[in-house]
């Protein structure tokens, strides 16, 4: 099996400090955003697929397999939140707890079924999955089929930020990515994330060396979908609704575009890839359907030419891993 | 009564769908280690070719069903030449990533010039109206439809298994250097699997076209059903794809009488059941 990225470098200290450097840089950037000009709404957007493809990317880009499912978490936690805080009136704090616990269980059990078999039955068993979840939620009347769960409270979190303005919203929008953002960041550099690394690169190699392969590939599963339904919770109170579009495959393969142009495996490309694509929908939103074609074209242009996608094509510039 | 042997019916039919494509899957994995996930786009393109044959052309189903699976299949094979033979020695995943892009921008362009509606392709008259059996009413299409799918997929089978041309596929298959080294050129053996896996998605496509309507999205859906099929017969074995093609199809139309909401997803949920007990699959090797 070829590798999927050639960022194979060991993680040094100094690599660790050039990516702290980097991540600083963004999280700076992203906190002037409200000073800027730059619609709210949509950096907000798209921060929430940027930490929904960074947990994708957890899992392909670190464990080497490929989710075509990626939405069922997203789109789980979402409905779970939503409901918690409109039905349930919990407040903002406890609905996201609600979607994270509902992404949790959910990906014990679809990780337990789709981790038996590896390459390419993954991505069909994932992707499977994710249209049986479709459909129950299509039939559940809690999801309120076609018409989804809407105009849900915003609340105030803690009892003191009022999420109804626009402002406090997206530093608690920013807050929770770069928590998320950093927890994969501390699992990709860890031990775990190494022993993940060395599966994706020979399998057979790790488990002659006495790894259970199998037990770090359900982690990596269980942990890339909690944090994908952390990213469907926060996305409820952006959006303010929750609906079928974010269960359907068609989510799951943008989550996957964004990382691929971003760059499997590659710790900033997803976020990256996430922007791009959601700036990209948000321009060419009057040209209807083109916006597939659009799409398609660039999953045929990356895979052809442009495997290593934005970051990971710097990377390999400066023979550095981002 | 009526009613059962009417979803009995339907679920052979949708067998016949599942097996025509679960079988052009397994066929082309086998020589490009590739999922092509264009595979319901080409289906869907299938029962388009047809429909322009008929409206623009004046062109009739009999034809069509000979042509439309020539010319997607020509399609096809222009699109393993420009695009797919490039991904040779890369990871699996890269071939499903490139091909999922293949069927978004398909759909995509039909979706564009079609809407999301059906498009009506009228039934051909020496296969309208229908039989009484006695215990129910067969309507000639249906029946026409669930008898050729079978006959082109043991067709299909006796094909690879049992002829010549067959046996170098089944040997480029196992190990495709050795066989070039015997003189036989393998990637265009190659290139015209794939228009032969693709041909079958058309030909399915035609067939349904009188049933089903003619929609940009009426590959999207399926294609995801069949990979559950896939997963659960395994690609190992064509006869298996077959078999389990057919079986599935009539597990879900026994689901549509006794228990109709879990119609849509019965197929997947005997694939986690499958994946459960045996988790290679039915037929399957262990990948």
């Amino acid at each position: 099996m070829t590798t999927l990225t050639d960022d194979t470098l060991p993680t040094t200290p100094r690599a660790v400090r050039d990516e702290m450097i980097v991540f600083v840089m963004m999280a700076l950037l992203l906190a002037a955003v409200p000073f800027t000009g730059v619609y709210p709404f949509f950096v907000m957007q798209a921060l929430c697929f940027a930490l929904l493809a960074c947990a994708f990317n957890l899992l392909i880009g670190y464990g080497g397999l490929l989710s075509f499912g990626h939405a069922m978490f997203l789109g789980t936690a979402g409905y779970c939140s939503a409901h918690a805080l409109k039905v349930w009136a919990l407040p903002p704090e406890l609905g996201i707890l609600v979607g994270i616990a509902a992404a949790f269980v959910l990906s014990i059990i679809t990780g337990y079924i789709s981790i038996r078999r590896q390459g390419i039955y993954f991505s069909m068993i994932t992707l499977a999955l994710s249209q049986l979840l479709y459909f129950i939620y299509l039939q559940a009347p809690f999801t309120h089929g076609e018409d989804g769960i809407q105009g849900i409270p915003q609340g105030h979190m803690f009892g003191v930020f009022d999420l109804s303005k626009p402002t406090v919203l997206y530093y608690v929008v920013l807050a929770g990515f770069l928590a998320g953002f950093l927890l994969i960041f501390r699992i990709i550099n860890s031990p775990f994330g190494e022993v993940l690394k060395s599966i994706r690169e020979n399998e057979q190699r790790a488990i002659s060396l006495g790894y259970r392969t199998d037990q770090y590939k359900f982690l990596a599963f269980v942990l890339s979908g909690t944090l994908a339904g952390f990213a469907g919770a926060l996305k409820v109170f952006v959006a303010q609704n929750a609906s079928l579009t974010d269960v359907h495959w068609t989510m799951s393969g943008e989550v996957v575009l964004m990382t691929l142009v971003g760059g499997l495996g590659t710790i900033f490309g997803p976020v990256v890839g996430a922007f791009v694509i959601i700036a990209m929908q948000q321009y060419l939103a009057g040209f209807g359907q083109w916006v597939t074609v659009i799409q398609g074209s660039i999953f045929v242009i990356c895979v052809l030419t442009f495997r290593r996608g934005v970051v990971g094509e710097i990377a390999h510039y400066f023979r550095r891993s981002l | 009564m009526q009613a059962l042997f009417a979803q009995l019916l339907v679920g052979l039919i949708n067998g016949s769908f599942y097996a025509l494509l679960s079988l052009g899957l397994a066929v082309i994995f086998g020589m490009l280690n590739i999922i092509n996930f264009a595979h319901g786009a080409l289906y869907m393109m299938g029962a388009f070719v047809a429909y322009f044959l008929l409206n623009l052309g004046g062109i009739n189903y009999w034809w069509a069903l000979l042509l439309a699976p020539i010319i997607v299949g020509i399609f096809g094979m222009i699109l393993e030449r420009t695009m797919l033979q490039w991904l040779t020695g890369l990871d699996h995943l890269y071939g499903l990533l490139l091909t999922f892009g293949i069927a978004l921008i398909v759909q995509g362009v039909f979706q564009n010039y079609f809407g999301s509606s059906g498009l009506p392709y009228a039934i051909p008259d020496q296969l309208r109206g229908g039989m009484n059996l006695g215990f129910m009413f067969l309507p000639v299409y249906r029946g026409w439809v669930v008898v050729f799918s079978l006959v082109v997929c043991l067709a299909t089978w006796f094909l690879i298994e049992k002829t010549q041309l067959g046996a170098y596929l089944r040997a480029a298959t196992e190990n495709p250097t050795l066989v070039r080294a015997f003189g036989i050129n393998v990637p265009r053996m190659i290139t015209l699997t794939y228009g032969l896996g693709v041909g079958l998605a058309a030909l399915a496509g035609v067939l349904s076209a009188p049933i089903n309507q003619v929609r940009p999205l009426m590959g999207a859906d399926l294609i995801i059903v069949v990979f559950a099929v896939v997963v659960i017969g395994g690609m190992g074995s064509i006869m298996g794809s077959i078999i389990t093609g057919f079986a599935l199809g009539v597990i879900e139309g026994l689901t549509k009488y006794f228990y109709p909401e879990a119609s849509n997803t019965v197929v997947f949920v005997l694939m986690v059941l499958v994946l459960l007990v045996k988790p290679t699959g039915l037929t399957g090797r262990a990948a």
